[in-house]
């Protein structure tokens, strides 16, 4: 059996049997990676010596008795978190030339748990997108079919975790960026209640949405790395001061008796007829498995896209202010004076997709605009946030589609932006009202993975989790490999 | 009502915006140093610089202090207040806003009481006071034709006061910025250093006919960073906004600089060119909520404040009002006065020792740009000198001269006198022999006098002063001249 089909799990223990090293382990995914990746895209950098480095490190670890679980397993991050010393480039000409003085929280606590990085994952730019192909360093392509996208913001550590060139990947989340393309890709992801994981040192596109998660093959593979990058930073005033479970070892916590929500308004409209089919089939898996299925209604959650394309834009705009070619990153040549300096370096700096988002957020918040825009935006949101509690009122999580549609060909939506946000119709409330969310694969359109989406109450996620262990105990969709993989 | 300087028939509106440093020892979201004078960008870490991203944390130090301000204006402290970014672009402001307070800010409508020329008593409202964060600086000499950043300010706090047009001209504006000036040194909130920029204000200015209720247009005439020229740029200001009016224009709403080199203002931008800026809640940092038991325990590190102490000056010393204003503008200068009166017998004394704390202790401490923490004469040594002074063993005038010698060598005042002889002489015989030397070398004189000419009375006395090289006991030599120089 070949190392890059195991399980997190089953990596752990291999190391700590001494069945192999951190460093075979580390080189196996580094051949993949340099085989594979020049046509899959999912790598902007990738960070081989250094890689190699954190690997003899944690095999001396191994061999001193002091490794932890996830000592020695590779991980690659989404290129949103800066590494230190190390290019971070966020899926931006704009930060092309920027080497990160600093860890993010997230990489800063995965370092110390004992991973090895391999590198840096391709993005849709600023995490402004659902198709990866806002990124300036091309679009990654879906591992299960090169001519289609693997989702986005989070497609490329999506795109690696799926063609088992990392057993794990970081992503965030801002509104699906980590479920959607693990739908599209069939891996599972987690985007944790905001709050729960730091976002210092995550390059921030919508501050009040944004969240890190994981990204890898199964449940208990996140449960893992949840672990381990969530809890309280006293750098990052949002983070919130809670205890983190072990996840891994709630994951067996029995779906009996279990109450699943199915959300009304998730089945009413947009989803194809094989994703469709395929959630309701997950449906009768979880009623067999002892779940009591309820159906719960979210009366604003259709409100759930226009309300994000107010919000994120309005944050973004103020976000993506101090790219201004002073500091860091692009600069114009021969700037003239100093609002050519700006208009020229942020001009050339930031993609279309980037700029359609800055203008939009600049606009909502003008004089005369906010009340009608931003401040509506805000109030529908609560609206939203009281929707979700009053269901978990009702029932332990809700269950509904991930995405509309499995994977759709490059280029298709690329010019049709309102089509390319729909993308977002299912996931976008879960970062509205905070709560965690997950989507593991449930089956195939075709040749094409379908994910399903789970979303909790806040801090919900070890219930997430073991809902999803179950699942994947009784089906094997989350072990299939794209052939060209294998 | 109207100012000296104003024309009859204008009223004068100014509403002031104070911006006080808060005495942090670290910036108000980063843990950088506050500290001035560093060389440039060595106090600037990645929060400073806004590096792509880092994170705020609020300095709850910072909170306090506002709070402090709030309780001590009786103002109203939120218990839930909110930071919001206000964005623009500038090369000195590295993220591309500034974190400031806009629709909720932590203290709103108090009142600060300043006194008037006339010796009344005026209430002037304020509006809010604000948290937020200070920019970096731009500067440009030196480096040709390139522009250099300096960020050790970025992320400094400051607590943005900002008051009711309440003012009606720029002797109060100056009366209300000096009263704030010594509330937040009293405080311990600002260190109150207007020349590195710690105390500064933009003024809001209009003028209007008398009985008119609508208010006149403004301008904002910014960072003016001396009283002195507070009150020159607001002065000009009227009068040129009244030269407009008067010449039949109008006054653009606009933001103008002070030059104080040509004492005149002048036009930066108008309202058409000014910012939008977009403000709205800063996602990054929760909103501030505070609970009865923080709001207490900071009133109870609440000093005396400034007018209780002052009246209880008037109360307890016989001070006038103006004496108990001057020596309770600084709470060093008022302990220091309260221990010279402990020290020198209690209130009886109390009239003698603000005279000399007022003046040649005042005046020393201003010449040698010294503090009172530093003064060469401390408050044991100037009630020892009082005490020579109130047991005759000096004059007042003597007393001056021992003074400066205590202040230039850091001696008793019974040591200077001992060294340089200056007792003083009430030995009736030896001021006698001073006068009759004096009569004697002074035979026209004496006779004018006795002819009638009483005004060379003073003359005989600066002689025989003289004579003694002033240490003859004032009472005494004027009664042995006045018996001596009869006819």
């Amino acid at each position: 059996m070949s190392l890059h089909t195991l399980s997190v799990a089953d990596l752990s223990a291999g190391l700590a049997r001494k069945d192999y090293s951190s460093a075979e382990l580390t080189q196996h995914f580094l051949d993949r990676i340099s085989s594979s990746n020049p046509a899959l895209n999912g790598f902007i950098t990738i960070t081989a010596e250094r890689a190699l480095g954190e690997a003899r490190a944690a095999d001396q670890a191994i061999a001193a008795g002091t490794a932890g679980v996830l000592t020695g397993i590779p991980i690659a991050h989404k290129d949103i978190f800066c590494a230190d010393g190390v290019r971070t480039t966020c899926g931006s000409r704009m930060l092309d030339n920027f080497i990160s003085p600093y860890d993010a929280t997230v990489v800063e606590r995965l370092g110390a748990a004992g991973t090895v990085m391999l590198g840096k994952t391709n993005m849709d730019e600023f995490a402004m997108g659902s198709s990866n192909e806002t990124s300036w360093y091309g679009p990654v392509r879906n591992p299960w079919d090169h001519a289609k996208v693997p989702g986005g913001s989070s497609g490329g550590s999506a795109a690696v975790v799926a063609a088992r060139l990392a057993p794990v990947a970081t992503g965030t989340d801002t509104g699906g960026s980590i479920r959607q393309p693990a739908a599209l890709v069939g891996i599972s992801g987690i985007k944790p209640t905001y709050g729960r994981v730091s976002r210092y040192g995550m390059i921030a596109f919508a501050s009040s949405l944004d969240q890190a998660g994981i990204m890898a093959p199964s449940a208990e593979d996140c449960a893992l790395f949840l672990s381990a990058i969530a809890g309280f930073d006293p750098r990052d005033s949002t983070s919130v001061d809670r205890p983190v479970p072990n996840y891994a070892a709630e994951l067996n916590t029995p779906v009996k008796g279990l109450r699943i929500g199915i959300v009304k308004e998730f089945f009413e409209r947009g989803m194809d007829g094989a994703t469709g089919t395929l959630v309701n089939a997950v449906l009768d898996q979880y009623r067999a498995l002892g779940a009591e299925l309820v159906e719960v209604s979210c009366p604003n959650l259709p409100l759930s896209v226009p309300t994000y394309y107010v919000v994120a834009p309005a944050e973004c705009s103020s976000n993506l202010s101090r790219f201004d070619g002073v500091r860091f990153g692009h600069r114009c040549e021969n700037p003239k004076d100093l609002m050519d300096l700006y208009k020229r370096s942020r001009g050339e700096g930031f993609g279309s997709e980037v700029k359609r988002r800055i203008m939009t957020g600049a606009y909502v918040l003008s004089a005369g605009y906010y009340d009608a825009y931003y401040l509506k935006a805000q109030k529908v949101r609560n609206l939203i946030a009281a929707d979700f509690k009053a269901a978990f009122e009702k029932v332990d999580l809700l269950i509904g589609p991930t995405s509309p549609t499995p994977a759709f060909d490059l280029g298709a939506k690329v010019d049709d932006p309102i089509t390319m946000y729909l993308n977002d119709i299912y996931t976008i409330g879960a970062n509205l009202a905070g709560l965690p969310a997950m989507s593991i694969p449930c089956g195939f359109d075709g040749h094409l993975p379908v994910g399903v989406q789970l979303i909790g109450p806040h801090f919900g996620e070890s219930r997430l989790l073991s809902a999803a262990h179950a699942y994947q105990g009784v089906t094997d969709f989350h072990r299939r490999i794209p052939a060209a993989y294998v | 009502m109207s100012q000296p300087s104003t024309p009859a028939g204008w009223e004068v509106v100014i509403g002031l915006e104070i911006h006080a440093q808060l005495a942090t020892r670290s910036k108000i979201f980063s843990g950088s140093a506050t500290a001035y004078g560093a060389a440039p960008n060595s106090q600037a870490n990645l929060v400073d610089l806004g590096y792509p991203g880092v994170l705020p944390v609020l300095n709850r130090e910072a909170v306090r202090m506002a709070v402090k301000f709030g309780l001590a204006t009786g103002s109203t402290v939120a218990r839930r207040s909110v930071f919001a970014r206000k964005n623009y672009f500038y090369p000195d402001l590295p993220k591309g806003y500034q974190i400031s307070q806009y629709e909720l800010p932590i203290v709103a409508t108090g009142k600060l009481d300043i006194l008037l020329d006339d010796g009344s008593i005026k209430t002037i409202g304020i509006t809010r006071a604000h948290l937020e964060e200070d920019a970096g600086k731009s500067t440009h000499e030196g480096l040709g034709a390139s522009s250099g950043i300096d960020l050790n300010r970025a992320g400094t706090p400051l607590l943005e006061i900002v008051s009711e047009p309440d003012l009606r001209g720029a002797k109060e504006a100056v009366a209300y910025l000096k009263k704030v000036h010594t509330l937040v040194r009293y405080l311990e909130i600002c260190d109150g250093n207007m020349q590195e920029g710690s105390f500064r204000c933009d003024a809001n200015v209009s003028v209007r006919r008398f009985g008119a209720e609508k208010y006149g247009t403004r301008c904002e005439i910014k960072n003016v960073n001396s009283f002195r020229y507070v009150e020159k740029a607001i002065n000009y200001e009227v009068a040129r906004q009244i030269d407009v009016l008067e010449g039949g224009g109008t006054i653009v709403q606009e933001t103008r600089l002070y030059d104080a080199a040509k004492d005149e203002t002048r036009s930066m931008r108008s309202k058409e060119e000014a910012n939008d800026y977009r403000y709205f809640p800063d996602p990054d940092l929760l909103p501030v909520e505070l609970d009865e038991s923080f709001i207490e325990a900071v009133r109870a590190t609440l000093p005396e404040l400034p007018d209780e102490k002052a009246d209880r000056f008037c109360e307890a010393y016989g001070l006038s009002r103006y004496d108990a204003l001057v020596l309770s503008s600084s709470r060093d200068l008022a302990d220091y006065y309260e221990a010279v009166v402990a020290a020198s017998g209690g209130a009886p004394a109390a009239k003698l020792a603000a005279n000399w704390v007022m003046g040649d202790f005042s005046g020393a401490l201003n010449r040698d740009n010294a503090e009172v923490s530093t003064a060469r004469v401390s408050s044991d040594g100037l009630a020892g000198l009082l005490a020579r002074i109130q047991d005759d063993t000096i004059s007042g005038k003597i007393a001056k001269e021992v003074f400066e010698a205590m202040w230039a060598e850091g001696a008793t005042a019974d040591a200077v006198i001992e060294a340089k002889g200056l007792k003083q002489i009430t030995d009736t015989g030896a001021i006698e022999a001073a006068i009759d030397a004096v009569m004697a070398a002074n035979p026209k004189q004496l006779e004018e006098y006795r002819s009638g000419k009483d005004r060379l009375f003073g003359f005989f006395v600066g002689q025989a002063m003289k004579a003694t090289q002033g240490k003859a006991n004032p009472g005494q030599l004027n009664d042995l001249l006045k018996r001596k120089l009869a006819p």
